[in-house]
């Protein structure tokens, strides 16, 4: 693995299975009485977030607190950053500090490429604008292979607002470098321009796509990066692209439901399909911090490079 | 360049196939003999090799005595000392039989003893798994050269050898083949 960890594309078929197969053992940690390794003893884990989240900051944290490292959380509300300081210095104030990591979630695609010009330690990132979020596709390949048992071969259509979705980019690039096939679905409004130069088919239609698919990943409707409207109404989009029971129906027997968080209940998805057996929304969340640790463990568990 | 150094190394071969079945055999003995009966007693294999060894210990007392020992395998990757020498090792499998390790004497199973430092781990490790009764030792190999404080309860052949030669257990289920040779002139030592 390099010394960050800024896109999905950053890691080849091996290294990505190397992080699963790591991310499966240190999920045992999480089932013991002890949840703590020594092993990032010493080092610094610096989250610095300038959006809002709650699970993913917390699951970092969660992530490096069980390997033992000390982790610095910075939020831009508050800080020097509300006074005006650009990322640059903020950077190099992190740098003067001593952080071995920075794990980054800006609002501006690309903001993370630019930190790791800045400083010497690893760089994570944690969701950039509207561009990637390559810890979240990890553990989403996770909880597909930890329920289904590969995912080489499995056919994922992801729903939504793909056009606003960092999760939706990341996800494509590592199933495709991991072997799933992926059909993006979504109205013509929220599919990005140049969406035909991904590795991914697109559709315009849900219904012809459930009945053969083997994961369903359900995402958010993000009306705070929305400036205009991008479809009628709220209503008309849940009837034509919403996943329901009746929907959730349509798929083949083994097929799981996949929401990256946090969800519009009775928008995106409903409630009936959020809580139903087949919904790994939580499981996500826990599979979160077994992947987070052993990025953390893969980047900073060694020597220096 | 690698022609070279290949040229140059010898290798002795320390136990056969059959010589390290019989070394099994004598540590389950000695397990069964130790522990007078090996009751209340779990095995736990250091990966790579402890794994299989720990399995083989167990069958083997289970064909003296029908006495079934649970048998599981503690990897010690994330508790080592040395992981700022080189790139993140890839992680071995740690399954603790189910009934856990408290109260119950674990034996650790490992192929080579030779600086202690992967028993110290192991110590660590197993502290974060539950609290045992007592902790014991079992080793295919004792070569020697401890840097810790450390002792082997069931050693398998003391093995006298110079920092600069390289032990290497292989058995069955990893390498296709047992025995044990001892291989010299290939360099520093690695753990």
């Amino acid at each position: 693995m390099s010394r960050h960890l800024l896109s999905a594309a950053d890691l080849d078929a091996d290294e990505a299975t190397a992080v699963l197969d790591t991310a499966a053992e240190m999920a045992n940690v999480a089932g013991r009485e002890v949840k703590k390794l020594p092993t990032l003893r010493g080092r610094t884990v610096v989250n610095l977030f300038y959006e809002d989240s709650t699970r993913t900051r917390i699951s970092f944290e969660a992530a490096a607190k069980r390997l033992s490292a000390d982790v610095i959380n910075f939020s831009a509300k508050g800080s020097s950053v509300a006074k005006g300081e650009s990322l640059k210095d903020t950077a190099l104030t992190l740098q003067a500090m001593g952080a071995d990591a920075v794990v980054i979630r800006h609002g501006a695609s690309g903001a993370p490429h630019r930190l790791a010009d800045w400083v010497d330690g690893s760089v994570i990132n944690a969701g950039d604008g509207t561009h990637e979020h390559p810890t979240q596709a990890l553990l989403d390949a996770y909880t597909m292979r930890a329920r289904l048992g590969r995912l080489a071969g499995l056919k994922v259509a992801i729903v939504g607002d793909v056009l606003h979705s960092r999760v939706a980019r990341s996800n494509v690039l590592l199933l495709h470098t991991l072997g799933a096939h992926v059909t993006l679905v979504a109205p013509p409004t929220l599919l990005p321009v140049g969406v035909g130069a991904w590795p991914a088919d697109t559709s315009f239609d849900l219904d012809a796509v459930l009945p053969s698919s083997d994961v369903v990943m359900m995402l958010r409707v993000q009306r705070e990066r929305m400036g205009d409207s991008f479809f009628p109404s709220v209503r008309e989009y849940s009837r034509r692209y919403g996943l329901d029971g009746a929907r959730m129906r349509q798929l083949p027997a083994h097929a799981i439901v996949m929401h990256p968080g946090p969800m519009i209940r009775g928008m995106e998805i409903a409630p009936e399909v959020a809580d139903s057996p087949r919904s790994t929304i939580t499981e996500q969340v826990t599979n979160g911090v077994s992947v987070r640790m052993a990025v953390l463990y893969l980047l900073l568990g060694g020597m220096n490079q | 360049m690698a022609h070279a150094e290949a040229a140059q190394t010898t290798t002795k071969t320390i136990l056969s196939g059959a010589d390290l079945q019989r070394v099994i055999d004598r540590i389950a003995h000695q397990i069964l003999e130790k522990t007078r009966g090996a009751g209340d007693t779990v095995l736990l294999g250091i990966p790579t090799r402890g794994a299989p060894l720990a399995r083989r210990i167990a069958e083997r007392i289970e064909a003296f005595e029908q006495v079934r020992v649970p048998v599981g395998s503690i990897d010690i990757t994330l508790y080592r000392d040395d992981l700022r020498s080189q790139a993140p090792r890839p992680l071995g499998p740690t399954e603790v039989p189910q009934g856990g390790i408290d109260g119950q004497r674990v034996i650790l199973v490992d192929d080579v003893l030779f600086r202690g430092r992967t028993v110290r781990a192991a110590l660590d490790a197993l502290r974060d798994l539950g609290r045992p009764s007592a902790v014991q030792l079992a080793v295919l190999v004792d070569r020697g050269h401890r840097e810790l404080p450390i002792r082997a309860d069931y050693v398998g052949k003391n093995l006298p050898t110079a920092l600069d030669e390289q032990v290497q257990v292989r058995l069955a289920e990893v390498d296709g083949t047992d025995g044990v040779m001892i291989i010299s002139g290939s360099g520093p030592p690695s753990i």
